[in-house]
């Protein structure tokens, strides 16, 4: 399998690519703090970070409709937060007699409802865009410039490399089913119980085989002279035009913050 | 309930950003924190300048294995998500960072679970389910001596229970944060996960029996006897008590949805839901309601377990009458 298939990357040359990723992780985490501290409702807050957020969008040039599309994955979820429709107390708009109701709609739940989804919304595409304009690899780099733990980040890095490895493995594994039996989607093989168990007895060989690799890359890394410390470059200092540009964000920011937590 | 058989066939468990209030999002940084702090120390301890290629690999494998899947019914597909498998081979706190580990790489790499919440999303999928999974693998074994039927049972209600006390966990944090009434979220998700947590129970039976065969000696590491049994035990026990007790306060009011129907006066019409096992989750003949909230949790955890075990006896009694 090629890195490309599961890496959220996608390269290109634009000022948002070219932003420090400290810089980026920073202003990524605080765009998603200020979605979280926008008060319900407060439709000029959430106008002025879809603003902001689009704009971004269009100097990075990864095209918004690849970020609108990956921004689906959290949908299914917005069913969690359906239920504030019916319990906010307020006044009825609507109101449906089905097993276990009447459920009754309410405007004061409605409202609560798009804020929640609005949040979400605007949060989810601050994180699509930071992985589709930062390669991983310096994600975690500007995470142990961070003061995350360095083992934390160390194994992050571990889980990256070896991840397209033994994801290749696995899909080995599934082609090798399939070629024998019981092919998920297809008729599948005797009972789900038996599937279930052949699927479990798969993830038992994967595991005895990465714990075998994980030994004999371990048994690698100390004939290389690999003493359990990990040692990082140090970080590059920031220049002035990421200062700029994070502190002009940030500013923007808090502004907003202030404009729609009044309105 | 209506709700459970609307949502869709991904178990909705990855929390995104949005749907948790800042307050419910940083003591979930909290928790993760000390969570995560003490397993980086104590799986320093345990394997020194190994811990992490070892831990990383294996955080891999979790991320791969959770791609196998298989056909369940009419289009649906279930896989491991890996919570118990890694606690019952890895040991507790080596669990507790793979699965950390793959938690923030999904959300960081694929915005599967929000940043600003994946403190309470490594709560709850790499903290509270090893280490409850865990506690209730090893009081199984205990109860079960060197008999071979412990791993079985143990393994089964392991997995089973980490998805679950997951799932409710979730439910407490978006009941706390007012974005999901604890009334309907709590029944709703975990409702989905006592399903799914069987589908998780027997692929890592699957799992722990092919290592068995293959490698008995990854097993074998943790005898059933093993020092320290009781004490993990009981801090399962601990952990999935307290999310019991913590379930009745998630909510200002006791039910949201029961308040507004009691406002427009359709509370009598509420009254008769078709069919309940245990109603609304409080037991019938206990007043209060929080402590009926919390004996219904309790005989259900118990109910649940003592299945595992009967399960595990009647397997073993065919096997030997199959001798």
């Amino acid at each position: 399998m090629h890195i490309d298939a599961l890496d959220s990357y996608r390269p290109g040359e634009s000022p948002v690519h070219r932003l420090d990723p400290r810089v980026k992780l920073v202003l990524t985490a605080l765009f998603i703090l200020v979605a979280a501290l926008m008060p319900d409702r407060s439709w000029i807050g959430f106008g002025l970070m879809g603003g902001l957020i689009l704009l971004a969008e269009l100097l990075s040039r990864v095209g918004l409709g690849l970020v609108q599309k990956r921004s689906a994955v959290a949908l299914p979820f917005t069913l969690a937060a359906l239920t504030v429709v019916f319990s906010t107390p307020g006044r009825a708009l609507l109101r449906a007699y089905l097993p276990g109701g009447p459920w009754t709609v309410t405007d004061a739940g409605l409202l609560r409802f798009l804020s929640i989804l609005l949040r979400s919304y605007l949060s989810i595409q601050a994180a699509v865009l930071l992985t589709a304009t930062t390669p991983f690899p310096d994600l975690l780099w500007a995470m142990r410039a961070l003061r995350v733990p360095r083992t934390l980040v160390a194994i992050g890095g571990f889980l990256y490399r070896y991840l397209f490895v033994l994801a290749d493995e696995a899909a080995r594994m599934m082609r090798a089913r399939e070629a024998r039996s019981a092919a998920p989607g297809g008729r599948g093989g005797r009972n789900v119980v038996w599937r279930a168990r052949v699927t479990g007895a798969m993830a038992g060989s994967l595991f005895i085989r990465s714990y075998e690799r994980s030994e004999r890359i371990y048994a690698a890394m100390v004939a290389r002279g690999y003493d359990g410390e990990i040692r990082t470059l140090a970080p590059p200092t920031l220049r002035p035009a990421d200062l700029v540009a994070g502190a002009a964000v940030g500013m923007a920011l808090l502004s907003i913050l202030f404009v729609g937590g009044r309105g | 309930m209506l709700f459970s058989t609307v949502v869709a066939s991904p178990p909705p468990m990855h929390i995104p950003d949005g749907f948790l209030s800042l307050g419910v999002a940083l003591i979930g940084w909290l928790l993760a924190a000390i969570g995560v702090g003490i397993a980086l120390w104590r799986s320093r301890e345990a394997l020194g300048e190994r811990q992490v290629p070892l831990m990383g690999v294996l955080a891999a494998f979790i991320f791969a294995a959770q791609m196998l899947n298989f056909t369940v019914a009419g289009g649906t597909s279930g896989h491991l998500i890996g919570g118990a498998l890694a606690a019952i081979l890895l040991g507790p706190w080596a669990a507790v960072l793979t699965m950390t580990t793959v938690v923030a790489v999904q959300a960081l790499l694929f915005q599967d679970g929000g940043l600003l919440v994946m403190g309470a999303n490594i709560t709850n999928m790499a903290i509270i389910a090893p280490l409850v999974a865990y506690g209730l693998y090893r009081g199984v074994r205990l109860l079960a001596g060197e008999r071979r039927w412990g791993v079985w049972a143990g393994g089964f209600a392991a997995a089973w229970a980490s998805v679950v006390v997951a799932a409710v966990a979730c439910a407490i944090e978006l009941g706390f944060s007012g974005t999901s009434p604890i009334g309907i979220a709590l029944p709703a998700m975990a409702g989905i996960h006592v399903l799914i947590g069987i589908g998780e129970g027997l692929i890592t039976l699957g799992a722990l029996a092919l290592v068995a065969a293959a490698r008995p000696d990854l097993l074998a590491g943790e005898r059933a006897q093993a020092p320290g049994g009781l004490r993990w035990a009981l801090t399962g026990l601990a952990v999935a008590l307290v999310l019991t007790l913590l379930s009745p306060l998630a909510s200002p009011h006791p039910d949201g949805l029961e308040r507004v129907a009691e406002d427009l006066g359709f509370i009598e019409a509420a009254q008769d839901a078709p069919y309940t096992v245990i109603p609304d989750y409080v037991f019938p003949g206990i007043s209060n309601e929080a402590l009926a909230t919390i004996a219904a949790g309790i005989a259900g955890t118990l109910i649940v377990f003592g299945i595992a075990v009967g399960l595990a006896a009647l397997y073993r009694r065919r096997r030997m009458a199959e001798a």
